[in-house]
């Protein structure tokens, strides 16, 4: 049911763990589907310097965690918010028809552990290095900033219609 | 690779002898039962004789018994036979939300063919309450379908005082059997059943046959249409090689049942116990007692069953779950969620059902595999002891239980 890449990411996967001084952190997801995928992201010179995830749920879930990491590891932040759900998926040789709305939100996690990144960043002021790729940030209606006390939507995003 | 089969309650293996006689059925003793010719009268033989066999295992009379296609079609034939027969697209059906889909979705489209359906809520341990039942009881209710053991968790519903209170008011009980017979002593008339569903592939028959018992007076219409096959119940020339395979199977299961109990028992009290001592935050799901003696159904803390069962497979276990992956569904299990177990724990579920060719051996495999899957889920997952739900900026992940 699952491509070989797929069952490779799911079985080794990439990148696993916390960064415990992020500049950014992200999730999505949510018990009663199945899935939490949480992105902890290190910026350096508007790039991503360094990225770990945890994510509770299915293979799918764990596969697209771990592919969307090593795709956006080097990347500048600009080029990282490019990544759809669905560019993770065709990187995985695809997923099966039913994980592609429900297990397929690594790349909405990612996002938003950017945007959490560029909220901190126009919060505390600093417009620094990197600061002009702010803008594109995000999808409209969800890319405000991460306020302290934000509450974390559970509800799925992105890719469900 | 060592391979371990602990999923019994999906299918078994068909038992050796019992495919030898559904090869005799098929090459040898081919005929129609119902030419008039050698051929067919040998095979009417065959079937008649299947029926009593059949009959025998659940107490019943050889002429209450209806072969079918399955325990799908078993169910499907009593509820909308006795709902068609009883009243005309109206009517009054009682059932319980644990049941199995070929249930639950036979009453969901006679709802909307205009009958009632009352689906009773189930406690913690997945059991419906019989006085429940009787309080549900109406004066147009034609039916009452409750399973007399759950498929996930294993739970035996008390369906004796669930019929001995719908006998009272003259309501005709139909019970799914099809996790039970065979596994589990069962008999019609100590649990005063008017109908009852039987499958063969769940007791090392094969897969493709079934059988609906149905008590002399019970009042049904058929569903499939055409020949006076199954006394006018059930079109369609016998299933002959898997009828008698299926009565073969039946004959097996009643002559070893104390043998065939006892063992998975020992073997599912060898891993639950092993497992718990193992492994923290896992807890049973279903009655302690009042359970299936081969299911083991658990949850486990922190994970989600999908990826459980996709790295015990790697190994050459075979198990299932009943989260939301695998149900190929967006929502974990209905029985679970029914028990009121929260959806995170839910997704955590796994069912491991043993049967007659498992071993002690192949419980210790599980026990050396299954703790160490586990433990690196776990370490991969967002939740745990102490930061369940917690989200990096204070707020909660998990928020949305949603869709109510």
């Amino acid at each position: 049911m699952y491509s070989e890449k797929v069952m490779e990411h799911f079985t080794n996967p990439r990148n696993v763990g916390e960064i415990p001084d992020a500049d950014g952190v992200g999730q999505v997801g949510n018990p009663v589907c199945g899935d939490i995928m949480r992105m902890y992201i290190k910026v350096r010179r508007g790039r991503i310097a360094d990225i770990k995830f945890k994510t509770f749920g299915c293979g799918a879930a764990i596969a697209t965690s771990s592919m969307v990491t090593e795709l956006v590891k080097g990347k500048s932040v600009a080029e990282a918010l490019e990544i759809s759900n669905r560019t993770v998926a065709e990187a995985l040789g695809g997923l099966p028809p039913h994980k592609m709305h429900c297990s397929n939100l690594a790349a909405d996690a990612l996002h938003r552990a950017i945007q959490d990144y560029l909220g901190k960043k126009k919060a505390s002021g600093a417009e620094g290095r990197g600061a002009r790729v702010g803008t594109r940030a995000g999808r409209p209606g969800r890319g405000g900033a991460a306020k302290q006390g934000r509450r974390w939507s559970g509800r799925r995003t992105g890719a469900q219609t | 690779m060592r391979r371990v089969y602990l999923d019994h309650a999906a299918t078994t293996p068909v038992h050796p002898q019992v495919a030898k006689v559904a090869v005799q059925y098929m090459t040898e003793t081919f005929g129609n039962p119902s030419s008039i010719h050698c051929f067919g009268r040998e095979a009417r033989q065959a079937v008649e004789g299947a029926r009593a066999t059949v009959a025998s295992l659940i107490g019943a009379q050889p002429e209450e018994i209806y072969f079918t296609s399955g325990g799908t079609e078993a169910d499907n034939l009593a509820i909308q036979g006795v709902a068609l027969a009883a009243a005309d697209g109206r009517g009054h059906i009682i059932t319980s939300q644990v049941e199995h889909h070929a249930v639950l979705h036979t009453c969901e489209f006679l709802e909307k063919r205009g009958f009632d359906v009352t689906y009773l809520p189930v406690d913690g341990h997945g059991m419906v309450d019989p006085d429940q039942v009787a309080r549900a009881i109406r004066k147009d209710t034609v039916l009452i379908t409750v399973m007399l053991a759950n498929n996930e968790v294993g739970t035996i519903q008390p369906i004796a005082d669930i019929a001995r209170l719908a006998r009272e008011k003259g309501v005709p009980v139909h019970t799914d059997a099809v996790q039970a017979a065979g596994n589990i002593p069962v008999d019609v008339n100590r649990l005063g059943v008017d109908l009852m569903s039987l499958s063969s592939h769940k007791i090392y028959g094969p897969k493709g046959t079934g059988a609906l018992y149905v008590r002399r007076g019970t009042r049904i219409s058929p569903t499939v249409h055409g020949g006076a096959h199954e006394r006018g119940l059930r079109a369609g020339t016998e299933n002959v090689p898997g009828i008698l395979a299926m009565a073969k199977a039946s004959e097996l299961a009643q002559a070893e049942m104390p043998q065939r109990m006892a063992h998975v028992a020992r073997l599912r009290d060898r891993f639950l116990k092993g497992l718990m001592e193992k492994v923290p935050d896992v807890r049973l799901n279903g009655h302690p007692t009042a359970r299936l003696p081969n299911n083991a159904s658990v949850s486990v803390l922190y994970v989600e069953g999908e990826s459980v069962l996709l790295n015990l497979d790697l190994q050459g276990i075979a198990a299932s779950s009943g989260s939301a992956c695998t149900s190929g569904r967006l929502e974990p299990s209905h029985v679970l969620v029914a028990m009121g177990i929260p959806h995170d724990i839910s997704q955590g579920s796994l069912r491991f059902s043993f049967g007659r060719g498992n071993t002690e051996e192949d419980v210790d495999y599980v026990l050396e595999v299954l703790p160490s899957v586990i433990a690196r889920l776990r370490a991969m997952s967002p939740l745990g002891p102490g930061k369940k739900q917690a989200g990096p900026a204070g707020g909660r992940a998990g928020a949305a239980r949603g869709r109510g």
